[in-house]
């Protein structure tokens, strides 16, 4: 502290002013931004913020549907649940819950699978579309349509098609006299069934991102290295890949954190019972919290370990690019 | 791969070197030498090929959606001879749907839980766009990590708190609880999607509309919102698809069946003993055909927004 040797006042004043000045210029320059960003602020704060912290509370109670606050008829009942600190993570991580490293196994598996996919395929589809074709736009429309059609929509579709008694794909496999296949009961199966429904609910955003993409890549770049002989798989390489990087970072990224999410597909098409090999962390914090006996606290224990680890992803992808982009 | 696209010999031609297709066909004959093709060229083959690939990728693409109308249109049991079109198509489905069950009421309130998020959406997130986009001031990078935050909020962080707190308030089982509940999904994307459009407006407009003596506020609404519309019309869009598609909050919250949503509607004609996958399919028709449309229309402008958000950090 500069200030124990110096007379106080005088050390102190001259300080606080300039802070208070700061502050003041600093208003003076940007009310104009905080006025305009305050309405999202407030309900950021009241519509996520409180209810994230109501979650991180009830993570750290034993609260469940029987010592939670109601409303019986006109009488209230308090709430009679109990601080409990961190034995619900205690018990999840240390793995004494038994569902956790399973379900994260399979919810890893899922999301990288699923992202690959979308990945690959987009990107393949939309190379072939970004070359003079006949009939391109066409293609290309019929190539979205996936993407238009709600998500649980798709999956009641999928779920027909998937229908072992009556389901197309089995009917097609018995006229190939082959014999049918357990679509929707075997745990095996179930998982490869999902993972194609949400590849061909996915792809199509992949595609036009992607497509987006490549046509801001200016026809120079490839001309310049068509001139140095670099063959198509060159170009592809040391052209195309690193063109696509601000495009490819954000919808890996995106999609990434939308399909660990992804809600609808796992439990509509799965049903409640079904699920218990094939659900994912998202889906499993459901049933937690409006399964049979409803145990809040632990869907809220597993909720925000779901978001710890997405928000750890994010942070560490970032800054793998930021490292990628300064090595180049 | 044929010499001819030998990278050494291509560079004395100096001309465009061979292409080969990720379709996969070959290049010119090996007869021919220095026969080139530039990049937009490509022999029959390739062409055949790329055809080839596009069109598989597009029957896969269609088919469930083609295979959705085929059964709608098969009458109420058509769907448990899948393969067979005998009987002719029929418009049975539709018109049960449409007169004898709750689909109308349930449509209804989609449309009115969907509106009201968006409305509330983008009428919030607007402003806070442009300032994102415009101003640098402090709190600026919080805010978009904050933003780019709330994207990965699974379900299950927010859902057992805002059943409890929404409990409290008495409203669970109402539109209203549902539209705040979906605003805390909405807020922060339409305030990362308008970001992302008011980005494409040139700066030198902000400029302009200072020079002549408008504040910030009067720049925002005199000039950047007129041209933003587009980018108004597509976030509104996106999220009322969002909030229309919705099923987990829906699910949890809704329990009279007067009240609920079309995700979660849906699911009594396929519950536990019984399947109505005529019923099923001509509703799905009904609901994804409008949407769908206006969906194609603006997919390409919503890509554009989603990205942008992201890539200029």
């Amino acid at each position: 502290m500069k200030t124990a040797t110096a007379d106080p006042a005088t050390a102190v004043r001259p300080a606080r002013a300039g802070l208070l000045t700061r502050m003041k210029r600093s208003y003076d320059r940007h009310w104009y931004a905080w006025a305009m960003v305050l309405p999202v602020v407030l309900v950021i704060g009241v519509l996520v913020a409180y209810p994230l912290g109501r979650g991180v509370y009830l993570s750290f109670t034993d609260a469940n549907e029987l010592n939670v606050a109601k409303q019986l008829g006109a009488t209230e009942i308090p709430a009679t649940y109990r601080f409990v600190g961190l034995d619900n993570y205690w018990r999840v991580l240390s793995g004494a819950d038994g569902e956790f490293y399973p379900k994260l196994l399979w919810t890893v598996a899922w999301t990288a699978s699923c992202v690959f996919f979308h990945y690959t395929i987009g990107l393949g589809l939309a190379l072939l579309l970004n070359r003079k074709v006949r009939g391109r736009s066409l293609y290309r429309v019929l190539l979205i349509l996936p993407w238009a059609v709600p998500a649980f929509v798709a999956t009641y579709i999928w779920r027909m098609m998937y229908n072992s008694e009556s389901g197309i794909f089995n009917a097609i496999l018995g006229q190939l006299g082959l014999g049918p296949v357990d679509w929707l009961g075997d745990t095996f199966m179930q998982k490869v069934a999902v993972i194609g429904v949400n590849v061909w609910l996915g792809v199509p955003f992949m595609m036009v991102a992607i497509l987006g993409g490549l046509q801001s890549i200016s026809g120079e770049q490839y001309e310049a290295a068509e001139m140095d002989g670099a063959s198509p798989w060159q170009r592809f390489r040391h052209v195309t890949l690193p063109g696509l990087r601000p495009v490819s970072a954000t919808v890996i990224m995106l999609g990434t954190i939308w399909t660990f999410n992804m809600f609808p597909i796992i439990y509509l098409m799965l049903g409640e019972a079904n699920a218990l090999h094939s659900e994912i962390l998202v889906t499993y914090a459901y049933r937690l919290a409006f399964g049979s006996v409803r145990d809040y606290a632990a869907a809220a224990t597993y909720g925000i370990l779901i978001l710890s680890m997405l928000a750890v992803f994010a942070v560490f992808y970032r800054r793998l690019l930021n490292r990628q982009e300064a090595a180049r | 791969m044929s010499t001819v696209t030998e990278p050494r010999k291509n560079t004395v031609t100096a001309h465009a070197p061979g292409t080969a297709d990720t379709a996969g066909a070959g290049s010119g004959s090996a007869g021919r030498p220095r026969r080139v093709r530039g990049r937009e060229e490509r022999s029959p083959l390739a062409s055949a090929g790329l055809h080839a690939a596009l069109v598989v990728a597009s029957l896969v693409a269609v088919f469930p959606i083609a295979y959705m109308v085929f059964i709608s249109l098969r009458g109420r049991s058509g769907w448990t001879r899948p393969t067979s079109a005998e009987g002719g198509l029929e418009i049975s489905n539709y018109a049960y749907v449409l007169t004898e069950t709750e689909f109308p009421r349930w449509f209804a309130n989609s449309v009115i839980v969907a509106a009201g998020t968006t409305v509330v959406g983008v009428f919030v997130a607007a402003s806070t766009g442009y300032a994102i986009s415009r101003m640098r001031f402090p709190g600026h990078r919080s805010l978009m990590w904050v933003l780019l935050l709330t994207q990965m909020f699974p379900v299950a962080v927010l859902i057992v708190a805002l059943y409890n707190i929404l409990g409290g308030m008495g409203l669970l089982d109402s539109h209203l609880g549902l539209i705040l509940t979906y605003c805390s999904v909405s807020v922060p994307f339409c305030a990362w999607m308008m970001k992302g459009y008011f980005d494409t407006i040139p700066h030198e407009i902000d400029e302009a509309g200072r020079v002549d003596g408008l504040t910030p506020f009067g720049t925002f609404y005199r000039l950047i919102l007129p041209l933003a519309k587009p980018g108004l019309a597509v976030t509104a869009f996106y999220s009322f698809i969002t909030a229309w598609g919705e099923v987990a909050f829906a699910r949890a919250f809704l329990s009279t069946d007067s009240m609920l949503t079309l995700s979660v509607g849906l699911q009594s004609f396929i519950g536990q003993h019984k399947a109505e996958w005529g019923y099923l399919t001509a509703s799905a028709v009904i609901i994804s055909v409008p949407a769908g449309l206006v969906f194609l229309l603006v997919q390409r402008n919503l890509v554009a927004g989603l990205t942008a958000g992201g890539t200029k950090g």
